[in-house]
């Protein structure tokens, strides 16, 4: 053992972090990369045998599922409902948010209280108070029914989530706009917003990814087959007796591909530091 | 330009601490108004009063000779230059400075013209493209400061501008500032606790302690007549001595010395008795008033401060001379007229 490695205990550290990391890679890439196998795939079966790397190359289950009659309008509510939860929710966390940060009000700590309460309880817990409330409303197989409870879930988060950011902005840039004859709104729209860019994309993108995904509620909300989103769909292809997994793993990738997208147009946004600069201290 | 009043302006601020209270002060047009104190004396309350920030608990606050106690910040037209500078960070200096007109609905002609001219005036019409992040901090400072001349409004307010600067670049800044007042011409008020430059800006200075307003007045004035012995320790460096005595018939008597002096105060009465550094002159054994042994010695260069133990007190003497070594012995008096003399009790100037 040379003098270095005996005086240098990280060399040892460094290895195994990498050996840990390197299995962690490894346990997340390879369902991802059975799942594209089994996607390129012609045959329905599931793909079985420790290679994970592709051997067939064929598009055709991709083919099947966009040639589908009902695919173009199923894609197009996946991407209503999730675009309009996304620009509802974004937009009510935003100002609750700041309010929430900026203000004091009676029912301030009780309102982030409750807002942190409804996000111990599971989802599949409400599904039955909200199936009663959605059919008196006549929101079943509605879209907009879909909007508003996806909102619902994803705000409170989307709300602790800006306000953290909202607090670490220094109120001396708000008074400073002030001075400058700024409303509060305009300080809103004009200071806090532009700067706070990084968590509005984080928020974004949690809200449409909750929209996107989710299953078990539009399952159940949605018995009409037009009025499917693409993960209702995606489950129709595992039956109770065959499993068409060539299709099913196809459409998966479709389904992630626009979230994919999304991560990568929002990334740059997704980087920190904006505010660096402007106050010291 | 404007004439503001305070006219006993208090804070409470609502846990019931008392942080400024019954403030008066007259600030004619134009004059540059500078609040010195200790750290949490309330000089940025006061401050933030006047701007619009915090509300006015007691007194009346006009400018114009129109009261703004209840008027939004907007409505006063004060700029305020921020100790942490708070610029916009996504925008560019230019911007920056343009925010507050755009604001105003200033046609963009105009702005783009007015903002040009402070750049030059300032020397920052080559960062007003950058945004802060890539800007050292004397440039946000300057951008900062341009933000606040560029609405040309009728107060200017400094909240310890300078605090943030490097030595060298704040002795640079504060002779620019200087300047700037005397081309501007507005109505200032800026805070700092560094007595430099409260002495070097200010027309009138208002030395703060405890939220209670210890003596406004003309930075000499202050220095050649303190109201107390707060103002008298606070305003030069280094500090006034301070000699407790009692009041006798022919002058003061304390711990050890004995010193003539005229006028004020009544024989038999507790005093405290100052003297400044430059005010003691070395002397012969026989006319001394203080003797001691030197016991530190700071060179400055073109002068020394020497510290001589008389008894139980440590007296500053400030001389050009060459500076006796530690461990000499030395024999000082106060240069006759140039004595101060406090009330004991109350600590208030006697004479
Ligand atoms: N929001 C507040 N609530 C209660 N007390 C406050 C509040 N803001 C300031 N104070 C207190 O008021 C006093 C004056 O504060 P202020 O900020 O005016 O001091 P300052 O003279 O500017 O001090 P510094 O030189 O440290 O900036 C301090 O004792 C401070 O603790
Ligand atoms: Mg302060």
């Amino acid at each position: 053992m040379s003098a270095h490695e005996h005086t240098d205990p990280r060399p040892p550290v460094r290895w195994a972090t990498h050996a840990l990391l390197i299995v962690f890679t490894v346990g997340t890439l390879f369902p991802v990369l059975w799942v594209i196998k089994m996607a390129l795939r012609p045959s329905q079966d599931f793909a079985t045998g420790l290679n994970p790397l592709p051997t067939e190359f064929s598009l055709q289950n991709f083919a099947d599922i966009v040639g589908d009659p009902l695919f173009g309008r199923q894609l197009l509510n996946s991407t209503v409902v999730s675009g309009v939860t996304t620009l509802v929710g974004v937009f009510l966390a935003c100002t609750a948010a700041y309010a929430f940060s900026r203000f004091r009000f009676p029912g301030r700590r009780a309102g982030l209280a409750a807002f942190l309460v409804t996000q111990m309880f599971p989802g599949t817990m409400m599904m039955i108070p909200l199936y009663q409330l959605m059919d008196w409303l006549g929101l079943l197989d509605r879209m907009l029914g879909l909007v508003l409870v996806y909102s619902t879930t994803a705000i409170p988060f989307c709300v602790f989530m800006l306000k953290g950011y909202f607090d670490t902005i220094p109120k001396d840039l708000e008074e400073s706009a002030l001075m400058d004859g700024a409303s509060q709104f305009t300080i809103f729209w004009r200071i806090i917003l532009p700067l706070s860019r990084p968590a509005i994309a984080v928020t974004a993108l949690f809200s449409f990814m909750t929209a996107w995904n989710e299953y078990i509620l539009a399952a159940t909300f949605m018995s009409d087959e037009r009025a499917y989103t693409l993960p209702v769909r995606l489950q129709a292809f595992v039956g109770d007796y065959t499993t068409e997994w060539g299709h099913f793993a196809a459409g998966a990738l479709i389904v992630s591909a626009p979230v994919m997208a999304l991560f990568f147009a929002l990334q740059k946004h997704l980087v920190g530091g904006l505010t660096s600069g402007g106050v010291k201290g | 330009m404007a004439r503001v009043e305070l006219d006993g302006v208090g804070k409470r601020y609502p846990n019931g601490f008392e942080a400024v209270q019954a403030f008066s002060i007259d600030i004619q047009p134009g004059e540059f108004i500078v609040l010195v104190g200790p750290s949490g004396c309330g000089k940025s309350t006061t401050l933030r009063m006047v701007a619009g920030l915090e509300s006015i608990t007691t007194g009346e606050l006009r400018i114009d000779g129109r009261r703004v106690n209840e008027a939004a910040p907007k409505a006063r037209d004060v700029a305020m230059v921020f100790q942490s500078y708070a610029l916009y960070p996504h925008m560019t200096a230019f911007e920056n400075m343009a925010f507050g007109l755009k604001l105003q609905k200033v046609p963009k002609a105009d702005i783009e013209q007015r903002v040009r001219k402070v750049a030059e005036q300032l020397a920052i019409s080559d960062l007003l493209d950058r945004k802060p992040k890539a800007m050292s901090g004397g440039q946000r400072q300057r951008i900062a400061i341009g933000r606040a001349i560029v609405r040309a409004p009728k107060v200017f307010l400094f909240d310890e501008p300078l605090s943030n600067l490097d030595a060298k670049l704040r002795l640079q800044m504060r002779v620019e500032l200087s300047k700037l007042h005397r081309s501007l011409g507005a109505t200032s008020l800026y805070v700092t606790h560094d007595q430099v430059e409260a002495m070097t800006l200010a027309d009138r200075i208002v030395l703060l302690k405890g939220g209670v307003v210890q003596q406004i007045g003309a930075p000499l004035e202050l220095y050649d007549r303190p109201d107390n012995t707060f103002v008298a320790t606070f305003i030069g460096s280094p500090a006034m001595n301070l000699l407790t005595g009692e009041r006798t018939a022919a002058g003061v008597t304390g711990a050890g010395f004995q010193v003539a002096f005229q006028g004020a105060g009544q024989v038999g009465q507790p005093v405290v008795l100052g003297v400044r550094p430059e005010h003691l002159r070395p002397v012969e054994a026989g006319a001394a008033v203080f003797s001691g042994t030197v016991e530190v010695v700071e060179p400055m260069g073109s002068e020394s401060f020497v510290y001589c133990r008389h008894g139980e007190q440590l007296l500053v003497v400030r001389t050009k001379d060459a500076p006796p070594s530690p461990g000499a012995l030395m024999h000082l008096a106060p240069e006759p007229g140039r004595l101060h003399l406090f009330d004991g009790a109350t600590q208030g100037r006697l004479g």
